[in-house]
């Protein structure tokens, strides 16, 4: 025992190892419940699969199989419907028999226009969600509307809108409108509404109220109100969630597809099944690219649009 | 009012306030332009306008209906004579087991009568062979049936009855509650009830029909319908094996989708822990390694996730171990990304007051770099679980097994949109209950900056 340590100061030592030792208890404790979970979750997951873990782990790289072509200037064909040399009349190999004809000798290569349906498809509903959640979201914000019902009832609209899963609307509307991109156009935009007008409440209730208390003074209405005193502030930032929400949208689209909603989606479902290696790979390519880009353009404007801040998320 | 001489002066004073206005305004009306002009191309690309004007609607409404509602459909046959009473085939009801507002009268062997009363809710129906009267709220409508079997309505129709042709069939709408279908041969009843039918106890176990309390009541002191099991094991055993709802099934599967998003985001944050540290320029000198670690997660992430599911189901067979492979392959390339960078914005003072007293470079990375990321770490990984949470559901309906494939399926058979919402409801629940988890955990994690 060090002599030069006061009775107060072993007191303190001594507290301080109690909570250390506490804080070592909880730590295993903790990671006691971790490894359980773990384990009957891993344990859980592969007694309840088709295939055991174990059994299909040498299948588990298969798909670098299922990508490489014949030769690998196969992909290029298939990416632009150029005929193929092994072609032996099966689906395999009649890239061209999807080209979409512009013109005469003119075509857009299949993959090339799908890929451009599922883009528009997220564009579109993109464009719906995000009038609908603007038109939406000043009635949800406590600074512009002071009916506490009214803002209430909007508020929980959105969260139906939001909370429901995209592929259960698309489900009930492909059900309604037969398969298509509609369906998908429409499943999108109902989620997006709900997103985004979320978001842009939580931004309009942020927004500095200044201009807004100028334009009271001067008598002006609530709608212009609205008008020249939020939505000059808010507006970066909306554009911002909205080009955020179109990188989400061009995935979710494709997803859609896959189910019936129309565009890439479902080429590459059919591709993947059927064990077309080079058609798989030439729509991976191409959603690689496709979201790579969407995803760059979208991070350029909205790093104009709001700088660094569009970029935080996650940490709080 | 501004008179324009004001504004004018306005301006020669304070010239930089209309400085662009002009300009903002042109790029606006320009904005608008574009957005209308792509609105239209889309009418026209889609041919939106003609898929809307050729859908089901009105089936739209009886799907939206089956939500939260079910219809229990009688069918009555004229047999010369005789009425005879059928249900569908996976009906609860039976000749021998009618509901309680179907009274048949002259009974002589089960589902045969000579006149059967329906009392539907404010409605009642009358019927004997060859003729239907219908009671609707105080309006009364009498039917005959001829003898070539045509339906003869006496004096004018009510609005919720109508005929296309004389003598053909008459269908009778009653809004929600029912509509009926007088036809030659039969009469088609369907009547609404709010609820869902049947959801505890299917229509073949010994506890359907019963009341909550006549239920309990049995369980506690009943004599036992089965010898082998006590009446509370049967009556668990045919909710959990209800073969209308499948309740245990879709437990299993809504644990499996659960399963999913935890085990994969767990492993994608072990294998993105290391990794993060190679691609972090500050920590791992070479640039080759960081460009090829940081390229690895670029491509994890931008081969979506629900790509990555259609891959691991033809290895895995549909199943949790297709879902987590592909959260895993995903969610190593996004999280890999958040950790570099978060490492990368680390407050360099730590690492150098550790490297200055001569630690290993080992050390270096524990005491130096550890305790400031990892609290912003695990909030990110917790951030993705929730995330993943909704995303298993998703991946799931294109083939990764769990509640989205059940879901999936349930909708594409077009008539068990109860079963969807159910599941979905389960869903919400479990999306709601891990938001709170994962966010209040985040909170304590992060403090309360």
């Amino acid at each position: 025992m060090n002599a030069s340590i006061s009775e107060a100061g072993l007191a303190v030592e001594q507290h301080w190892r109690d909570l250390a030792g506490r804080r070592r208890l909880y730590s295993l404790a903790g990671l006691a419940l971790f490894f359980l979970a773990m384990g009957g979750s891993l344990w859980f997951a592969n007694e309840t699969s088709a295939g055991k873990f174990w059994d299909r782990l040498p299948y588990f790289f298969d798909f670098v199989d299922q990508m490489t072509p014949r030769d690998a200037t196969e992909v290029g064909r298939a990416l632009f419907d150029l005929p193929s040399p092994y072609d032996d009349g099966s689906l395999k190999f009649n890239y061209p028999e999807g080209r979409v004809e512009l013109a005469h000798g003119l075509y857009l290569p299949e993959y090339v226009y799908k890929m451009v349906e599922t883009i528009n498809i997220a564009l579109t509903a993109t464009l719906i969600g995000f009038s609908l959640g603007f038109v939406l979201c000043f009635f949800a914000a406590s600074n512009l509307v002071t009916r506490r019902w009214l803002r209430f009832f909007v508020r929980r609209f959105l969260e139906i809108l939001r909370a429901f899963p995209e592929i259960v609307i698309a489900g009930f509307f492909l059900a309604v409108l037969s398969l298509g991109a509609v369906p998908a156009i429409i499943a999108v935009a109902i989620h997006t509404t709900g997103a985004l007008g979320k978001m842009f409440f939580e931004v309009v209730e942020n927004a500095d109220m200044k201009p807004d208390e100028g334009l009271r003074a001067v008598g002006a209405s609530w709608l212009e109100r609205v008008r020249f005193g939020i939505v000059p502030q808010v507006m970066p930032n909306f554009l911002s969630y909205g080009l955020l929400r179109l990188e989400i949208n061009v995935r979710a689209s494709t997803i859609i597809g896959a189910v019936g909603g129309g565009g890439i989606g479902e080429e590459l479902r059919l591709a993947i099944s059927r064990n077309h290696e080079a058609k798989t790979l030439a729509i991976v390519l191409l959603l690689l690219i496709t979201i790579t880009a969407v995803d760059q353009l979208s991070a350029v404007l909205r790093r104009k649009l709001v700088g660094e801040q569009a970029f935080a998320f996650g940490a709080g | 009012m501004l008179s324009a001489a004001t504004v004018d002066e306005i301006e020669a004073r304070h010239p930089d306030l209309f400085k662009g206005v002009s300009r903002r305004s042109v790029i606006g009306w320009l904005t608008t332009a574009g957005v209308v002009a792509y609105a239209v191309f889309a009418w026209w690309f889609f041919s939106i306008g003609a898929v809307l004007a050729g859908g089901n609607w009105s089936i739209a409404g009886s799907y939206l209906a089956d939500w939260v509602s079910y219809e229990t459909r009688p069918t009555i046959t004229f047999e010369n004579s005789r009425l005879s009473v059928s249900y569908p085939r996976f009906s609860a009801y039976r000749p021998d087991r009618q509901p309680d507002w179907v009274t048949l009268e002259g009974e002589t062997e089960p589902g045969t009568a000579t006149r059967i009363l329906l009392d539907m809710r404010g409605t009642t129906i009358d019927i004997v062979p060859q003729q239907v009267r219908v009671d609707h709220d105080g309006e009364i409508l009498v039917l005959d049936i001829g003898p070539g079997e045509e339906v003869h309505p006496r004096g004018s129709l009510p609005a919720w009855a109508s005929q296309k042709e004389p003598g053909g069939r008459v269908p009778l709408d009653f809004g929600f509650k029912g509509r009926i279908d007088v036809e030659g041969d039969e009469v088609k009843v369907r009547q609404r009830f709010w609820g869902w039918e049947n959801f505890f106890f299917d229509a073949n176990s010994p506890f359907w029909g019963k009341s909550f309390g006549q239920v309990m009541a049995l369980i506690v002191s009943g004599e036992r319908i089965d010898p082998a099991h006590s009446n509370l094991s049967l009556a668990w055993d045919n909710i959990v094996n209800n073969a209308e709802w499948q309740h245990g099934d879709v437990w299993l599967k809504l644990l499996q989708t659960i399963v999913m998003a935890f085990v994969g985001t767990v492993l994608a944050s072990l294998l993105a822990f290391p990794l993060a540290f190679l691609a972090a320029r500050n920590i791992t000198g070479s640039r080759i390694v960081n460009q090829v670690t940081k390229r690895l997660f670029d491509f994890l992430r931008a081969v979506d996730m629900f790509i990555w599911a259609l891959f691991f189901t033809r290895a895995f067979g549909p199943g949790p171990l297709a879902g987590i492979s592909a959260i895993f392959f995903t969610d190593t390339g996004t999280l890999g990304k958040l950790y570099s960078e978060t490492l990368e914005n680390i407050d360099d003072r730590q690492r150098e007051g550790i490297r200055s007293v001569g630690a290993a470079p080992i050390l270096v990375q524990r005491y130096g770099v550890l305790p400031q990321v990892m609290p912003v770490f695990l909030s990110q990984s917790l951030y993705f679980w929730e995330s993943n949470t909704r995303s298993a559901t998703i991946i799931g309906a294109v083939g990764a097994g769990g509640i989205g494939l059940k879901l999936w399926e349930a909708m594409r058979t077009n008539t068990d949109w109860e079963n969807v919402a159910y599941m979905v409801l389960l869903i919400l629940m479990v999306v709601y209950v891990f938001d709170g988890v994962s966010s209040s955990l985040r909170r304590r994690l992060m403090g309360h900056s």
